[in-house]
């Protein structure tokens, strides 16, 4: 019997690609002067595996070269060399030429065997010179405990609080680098004696991980999120004291909860979910259906069915949020690729950069992982390129001569917030206003800062003074905020000179679902997201005005554009007479305006339905939803309004 | 064998499906493959910008799914809407549509050899979407090529970026 195990080749690569990621975030983490042994292992296990899996399918470059690579991962695992950065860069290294050759697999594309056959020469030679220079330092290493591999950047909430000193020790790695951190804190100056003695007390404590995990929750206490806190210079230091050379922070999950969790899980196909969902998303309509019929049935009946219609409803909810929670993966998925994105571009760019990763458990909607990637590797990238100065120039400046980029996530009501925040140059104001008026785009002095800082998103516009290979093309930022626009977010900014820059992207918790307000306009019902909205009222004709034929509306100090859902949507028996409707005031990225509706009916959360799927994208329309009664309604997309109807406005009157 | 038989084999090996359906009184005939199911016609909802011939959307077990009116296209008939009217709803290549009709007919099977060419001029109808003519009963019947017509540029249901690069 023969098997066909091109049927395998999937998985393989699959698997394959998450080893890769593993042994990359894993040799970022170690620790050079102290190798943790598990860590070491799992790298070794990880190689092992692509090796026999290669080997299975005779995807010999890909053996060859994971063979070299585990001879000396094994000889580091027995300890019979020393891991020093420079073999960690050659495996790095290898790992890139490893991806390479395994999507030449995936794709059938070449090989790149130029590359296969250098990385393993590199390989062979370290490997040679490392076994020859002796291993004295052995007890050094040996040393070195790994249980306590925790996280430092949850347990600094609580160095707010002055009675919990002792905590201080949970938060460290090893006691030998404590007194070097506080000074770095700052926190302790007033009672810097009292902290000290804390330490001894609590040296016991520092191999007890559950205390340090129930100690995690603790999340809010950083207030680096709140929008009016500035990320200036944040009083956090990374463990990294030990090791200068290695610009990375530990992921936040710990170790041995990620393995636990791994066991657990099962491989599906991610339409398999899709397809759930949207099944559920059927359910919950009928079920809704269901509950208006059962308002007509009256009686005892009528009670009775009206119970178990409660009833069906709370389970079809649960239903569905665990639906959805499967769709949800840790945006550690995407954040966990920057440790080397820094630790590379820093090296090249001279800088020295901690990267700082906060609320990486956050979990997010997995078609939004995909495509957050690209924008963030993009402001992640500029703020180390633009942002953060030079060692020299951050000297001058008063500052530590390390910068820190931080990455953070976390969940507000129902979106998420990520956040790029660096404590280098800042924004510049004057730069930003010239390249604008250079432009010809309008702009004055006295603009607000968040409108100023919102021009670095018009197309071609970079105030780099050079153009380097990392950015300053001007192609960037645009583009960057048109993929956060196409998956529903937007983007903020705040800046101050000399302290820094953040970047907060607003995301919806998932694409598929969208707080919307229900509006009537003739027999047809539109849903406009709710994130848009203003307020709503009955206009009085003293806040009408006739422009040039068209009506704006004057309220909280300034005219307002109206457009009529009416006309826009070219509805046939919609209300036109402002005074007899309700004005909905929106406010997109692009534009505020008034929208012109029959009359509110409610907010409810709906299910988003592409339309593109069976037909095409329509002008001022984000996707249609199916209502209670199972008739469709429109989406509006309040962006898309906007500058529809400036251009037709604009069109007319240039005719 | 001669070549008289195996000709005959071949065209019988080509038979194929269709259904019939009427617009006004003309008869009309599509392949019977695309079709996913036959239901009455719905309250729809309006798409803004769209002509005529687009009724509006419907929710078909949670797609949503664009409704043609081929009388309005075809310029055949009337179009009244009421408990009689059918929608054809069809699923080329991998997109749902609907079409209204005044009706279904029947399924008919033809050869390639009962399938006549359209005469050669003096029809308005875009020969494009014309698969061919065929008698039955003395009916004529107009095979439509519904694959065609459904991705076309003039019907705007789909997304056209190279076929209206084309058109220019």
């Amino acid at each position: 019997m023969t098997i066909d195990v091109t049927q395998f080749h999937d998985v393989f690569f699959e698997e394959s690609d998450e080893h890769l990621q593993d042994m990359e975030q894993l040799l970022m983490t170690l620790d050079v002067d102290c190798p943790d042994q598990e860590q070491l292992n799992s790298i070794f296990r990880a190689a092992h595996s692509i090796k026999g899996g290669s080997g299975i399918f005779n995807f010999d470059a890909l053996m060859n070269l994971t063979h070299v690579m585990e001879n000396l991962l094994d000889k580091a695992r027995n300890q019979e060399i020393h891991v020093t950065t420079g073999i960690v860069d050659v495996f790095l290294q290898t790992l890139d030429v490893l991806k390479d050759t395994l999507s030449a697999y995936k794709e059938k594309t070449d090989l790149p065997q130029a590359q296969i056959d250098a990385s393993i020469k590199v390989l062979e030679d370290t490997l040679a010179q490392a076994s020859q220079s002796s291993v004295s330092d052995h007890s050094d290493v040996l040393e070195c405990t790994s249980d306590t591999n925790t996280d430092e950047i949850d347990g600094f909430g609580f160095f707010d609080d002055d009675d919990d000193y002792g905590v201080i020790n949970k938060v460290s790695e090893d006691d030998l680098d404590i007194d070097a951190e506080i000074a770095g804190f700052g926190f302790f100056d007033d009672e810097p004696s009292e902290a000290e003695g804390q330490l001894e007390v609590s040296d016991r404590e520092i191999n007890e991980p559950e205390q340090v995990e129930k100690n995690e929750v603790v999340d809010e206490g950083f207030g680096f999120f709140e929008p009016e806190n500035l990320p200036v210079a944040p009083p956090i230091k990374i463990e990294e004291a030990k090791t200068p050379s290695q610009p990375i922070v530990k992921p936040v999950k710990p170790k041995p909860k990620a393995a636990a969790k791994e066991a657990a899980s099962i491989r599906v196909d991610t339409t398999k979910i899709d397809a759930m969902v949207n099944l559920v998303g059927e359910l919950v309509i009928t079920q809704s259906m269901l509950s208006n019929v059962g308002q007509e049935v009256e009686g005892q009946i009528g009670e009775r069915l009206q119970l178990a219609i409660d009833e069906l409803q709370r389970n079809t909810r649960e239903i569905q949020e665990s639906v959805m929670s499967m769709r949800m993966l840790p945006i550690n998925m995407t954040f966990n690729r920057f440790p080397r994105v820094v630790r590379d571009l820093s090296t090249k760019l001279g800088k020295q950069v901690d990267l700082v990763i906060q609320g990486g458990n956050t979990e997010i909607d997995k078609s939004l992982i995909e495509k957050l990637v690209d924008p963030l590797t993009h402001l992640v990238r500029n703020s180390i390129d633009h942002g953060i100065e030079t060692p020299e120039k951050r000297i001058a400046s008063g500052k530590s001569e390390k910068g820190t980029v931080i990455l953070s996530a976390e969940q507000k009501g129902s979106s998420i917030i990520i956040g790029i925040i660096d404590d280098g140059a800042g924004l510049d104001k004057e730069r930003i206003l010239q390249k604008a008026s250079q432009n010809g785009l309008p702009v004055s002095p006295d603009m607000p800062d968040s409108e100023i800082w919102q021009l670095i998103f018009q197309a071609g516009f970079s105030t780099a003074e050079e153009v380097t290979d990392v950015s300053g093309r001007g192609v960037g930022m645009d583009v960057v905020r048109r993929n956060i626009e196409s998956i529903g977010g937007r983007i903020e900014i705040e800046s101050s000179k000399g302290e820094g820059s953040a970047f907060y992207i607003h995301l919806p918790l998932t694409l598929a679902i969208v707080d919307g307000m229900c509006v009537s306009v003739g027999q047809q019902i539109f849903v406009i997201p709710l994130l848009n909205v203003i307020e709503s009222f009955q206009p009085t004709s003293s806040q009408l005005k006739t422009l040039g034929n068209e009506q704006v509306l004057w309220i909280r100090d300034r005219y307002w554009p109206l457009v009529s859902l009416t006309q826009l949507m070219e509805v046939d028996d919609g209300v036109t007479e402002p005074t007899q409707g309700i004005v909905v005031l929106l406010e997109s990225s692009k534009k505020r305006y008034g929208v012109l509706v029959d009359s509110l009916v409610g907010q409810q959360q709906v299910v988003i339905k592409s339309l593109e799927q069976h037909y095409k994208k329509v002008a001022g329309i984000a996707g249609a939803t199916i209502m209670g009664d199972g008739k469709v309604a429109m989406i509006i997309d309040a962006d898309s309004v906007a500058v529809n109807c400036a251009t037709v406005k604009n069109s007319e009157v240039s005719v | 064998m001669s070549e008289a038989v195996l000709q005959q084999a071949v065209s019988a090996s080509k038979e194929s499906e269709f259904l019939s359906f009427i617009l006004g009184e003309e008869h009309y005939a599509l392949d019977i493959t695309t079709v996913k199911e036959i239901r009455g016609y719905e309250q729809v909802t309006k798409i803004a910008n769209a002509p005529s011939f687009i009724k509006g959307v419907i929710n078909l077990r949670g797609d949503i799914v664009p409704i043609v009116d081929l009388r309005l296209k075809f310029n055949v008939g009337e179009a009244t809407y009421n408990q009689f009217t059918i929608v054809i709803m069809l699923n080329v290549h991998d997109r749902i549509v609907g079409i209204v009709v005044d009706g279904v007919s029947d399924v008919i099977r033809l050869s390639e050899g009962d399938i006549l060419p359209p005469p050669e001029f003096g029809v308005s109808f875009d020969s494009k979407y014309l698969h061919g003519l065929a008698d039955i009963d003395e009916n004529m019947v107009i095979l439509v090529n519904i694959e065609s017509l459904i991705t076309s540029n003039e019907l705007g249901l789909v997304e056209t970026k190279t076929a209206s690069v084309e058109e220019e």
